[in-house]
């Protein structure tokens, strides 16, 4: 299994009076070769369980395992390098450093890592997404879909066994969302696995399995 | 890729808010740089100043020096030494003196380390009748000034009369129409003429100069002089004749001391107030270098500390303005693997790099300053170590300042920044 999260409890309250439960006791499983929806209506705590599979956001209850390994059980430093060399993000947002131009976007990985044969793969990506004219081009000068595959590209530099995705079609065309969620399907047919989190019933055509969220617990788990 | 291509990378994006950390470093290194600058200048301007009015002064006084010894010189021997038996009334009545005492004393007087005089010249003098002439006239015997043997060799002020010759006054020359290498027969001795000289105005007139033992001979007074002639020294006392009389009288107690030529003494004491004053100014130059220096060091230790005060607020809003533009950027960079040490280097590395950009061209401007509101100086105002301190300075005070943001964008929740995008 790469993705184990089991009984995970997740309640925000740093600031409001009232503490906010955003994930109650749910479990996910993903194995090797498997691409997994998590669907839901807004607020019922799909980013946040994203977050928690990542490493980012530790959970109040539960247990987190990622590719055999308990990211919480770890220093802050050493679970950002379990991050860069085990994980692959992609958000709605994008999130490309705006000063870096796409060559260094996708490589930016690195930077923990320092693989040399880093640069080569970024080349790599680079091509298999169409990039290859817009390298020296930042952020600013690149269109949604371009943007989003650029940030695919990076998720997948390190060569990470987990990919987990946060609304990455949310702002893309029907054309760049399919080219999106078959690069998703390709990395998990290459024995990878995606955590999908997305309200879009397109998208959920793509996974292996749906795993639906409501209000913050496990709605069902249809095959 | 590596942090420092990132820091670049980020630098070039946001060039203004770089511009704009770097322009508040340099100012702050400027002010320093521009007051040190200023200072040394200062200091090397009162130098000068000091140095030069101090040339001056000493070749003023030289010049005074030499002009007056000039002028005392020729004012003639304005102290004699008599016998404690000469009736100073019949002296001065006389225009010579008439009791004498041993020559010997005049070597006395030589070989003592006595300062307050010098030119020593030992003389017999008397009033005789020439009567070859049927002339009175004075007869004065004269062997040459005697060094002291303390004091380096003076040019006399009156030369050797040989044996055989004479030196005539102007009334005895003028109306024989006498000429030097001629000779004159005085009360039966034939001499030679050895110098005529000009009118003088005083009792040098009707005066013939010869040997001293000639003169003792024709006088019947061997081994006798019955004067000292000396010339004072530029002695810095208020009563100087006392001093002088209390100097000879350790050295010679059976005599008595006469100062002639009140102008000689009055232009050695205009010399030595003029000598004072100098001084003084000098004093007053060097002072007025002080408090110019004072001054500027009073205005560098307001300005500097408000210009570095500022400098630091400055930075520290600006990077406060720079950690949180750059709040997402930082999120996703600790996402994809970033630890928070890494951050804080993104964030201090850039601070360095103001620093160093900020105390290069704060220090070039500070000099450029510094030196142009300055005068003409000779030296060279370029100080290496200043330099070095503002490379070291600059880039700790921008790090400094940075260190709070940095600080607070490494600690950021990645998983709170994403979610908040």
């Amino acid at each position: 299994m790469l993705i184990t999260l089991e009984n995970i409890s997740k309640t925000y309250d740093d600031d409001s009076a009232t503490p906010v439960v955003a994930v109650d006791d749910v479990s996910v499983e993903v194995k090797s070769g498997e691409f997994v929806a998590v669907v839901g209506p807004s607020g019922c705590g799909k980013t946040t369980l994203l977050l928690v599979a990542g490493g980012l956001l530790k959970p109040n209850g539960g247990r987190v395992e990622i590719d055999g390994a308990d990211p919480y059980q770890l220093s802050s430093e050493q679970r950002a390098r379990f991050r860069a060399e085990r994980i692959g993000f992609v958000f709605q947002q994008f999130h490309l450093v705006p000063y870096l131009n796409v060559f260094d976007n996708v490589l930016a990985p690195s930077l923990v890592t320092g693989e040399p044969s880093a640069r080569d793969r970024a080349q790599d990506l680079i091509r298999r997404f169409g990039l290859e004219n817009r390298t020296g081009h930042r952020p600013g000068q690149l269109s949604t879909g371009e943007r989003q595959r650029v940030a695919l590209a990076r998720a997948l530099l390190n060569q990470p066994r987990v990919i987990l995705a946060d609304e990455p079609t949310g702002n893309l065309d029907g054309e760049n969302s399919d080219e999106v969620l078959k690069a998703l399907g390709a990395f998990a047919a290459d024995g990878g696995a995606v955590l999908l989190v997305t309200h879009d019933p397109d998208a959920v055509a793509f996974a292996d399995r749906q795993v639906s969220l409501a209000s913050g617990r496990l709605a069902s788990t249809p095959d | 890729m590596n942090i420092s291509r990132l820091v670049i990378q980020e630098i070039s994006h946001r060039s203004m808010n770089f511009l704009l950390a770097v322009l508040g470093v340099s100012i702050a290194v400027a002010c320093l740089v521009a007051s040190v600058t200023m200072i040394d200048a200062g200091e090397i301007e009162s130098r000068q100043l000091v140095s030069d009015r101090e040339a001056k002064v000493t070749e003023a006084g030289k010049k005074l020096n030499d002009e007056m010894r000039k002028i005392t010189k020729g004012l003639g021997f304005n102290i004699v030494v008599l016998s404690e038996d000469e009736d100073i009334a019949a002296f001065h009545a006389e225009g010579a003196p008439t009791k004498s005492m041993p020559e010997e004393y005049v070597k006395r007087l030589a070989d003592s380390p006595i300062v307050v005089i010098n030119h020593l010249l030992p003389i017999v003098t008397r009033k005789i009748s020439w009567k070859e002439q049927d002339q009175t006239i004075v007869l004065t015997g004269t062997r040459g000034e005697v060094p002291q043997a303390h004091r380096d060799p003076k040019k006399p002020l009156l030369d050797l009369v040989k044996p055989g010759q004479v030196v005539l006054g102007y009334q005895l020359h003028q109306a024989r129409k006498l000429k030097p290498g001629g000779t004159i027969t005085l009360n039966g001795k034939t001499l030679t003429i050895a110098k005529c000289h000009a009118e003088r105005g005083t009792v040098d007139d009707v005066t013939a100069w010869v040997n001293l033992k000639q003169a003792q001979e024709m006088l019947g007074m061997q081994n006798l002089v019955n004067a000292i002639l000396a010339l004072e020294c530029n002695c810095a006392t208020v009563d100087r004749i006392a001093e002088i009389r209390g100097e000879i009288a350790k050295v010679l107690p059976g005599t008595q001391v006469l100062e002639r030529g009140r102008k000689a003494l009055a232009r050695a004491e205009a010399r030595n107030k003029a000598k004072k004053a100098a001084e003084v100014s000098l004093a007053a130059a060097r002072e007025s270098g002080q408090q110019i220096i004072s001054s500027r060091k009073s205005q560098a230790n307001v300005l500097v500390p408000l210009a570095v005060v500022g400098s630091f607020a400055w930075i520290v809003l600006l990077a406060i303005g720079n950690a949180r533009a750059r709040r997402g950027e930082i999120g996703i960079l600790r996402a994809i693997g970033l630890g928070s040490r890494d951050v804080l280097v993104l964030f201090l590395g850039k601070a360095i790099l103001v620093g160093l950009v900020g105390g290069a061209i704060g220090y070039i401007a500070g000099f450029l300053v510094g030196t142009g509101f300055s005068g003409p100086i000779e030296e060279s105002l370029f100080d290496a170590s200043w330099l070095l301190i503002a490379l070291l300075l600059a880039p700790a005070l921008s790090a400094a300042a940075s260190w709070l943001p940095a600080l607070v964008a490494a600690g950021q929740d990645p998983a709170v920044v994403l979610q908040d995008h």
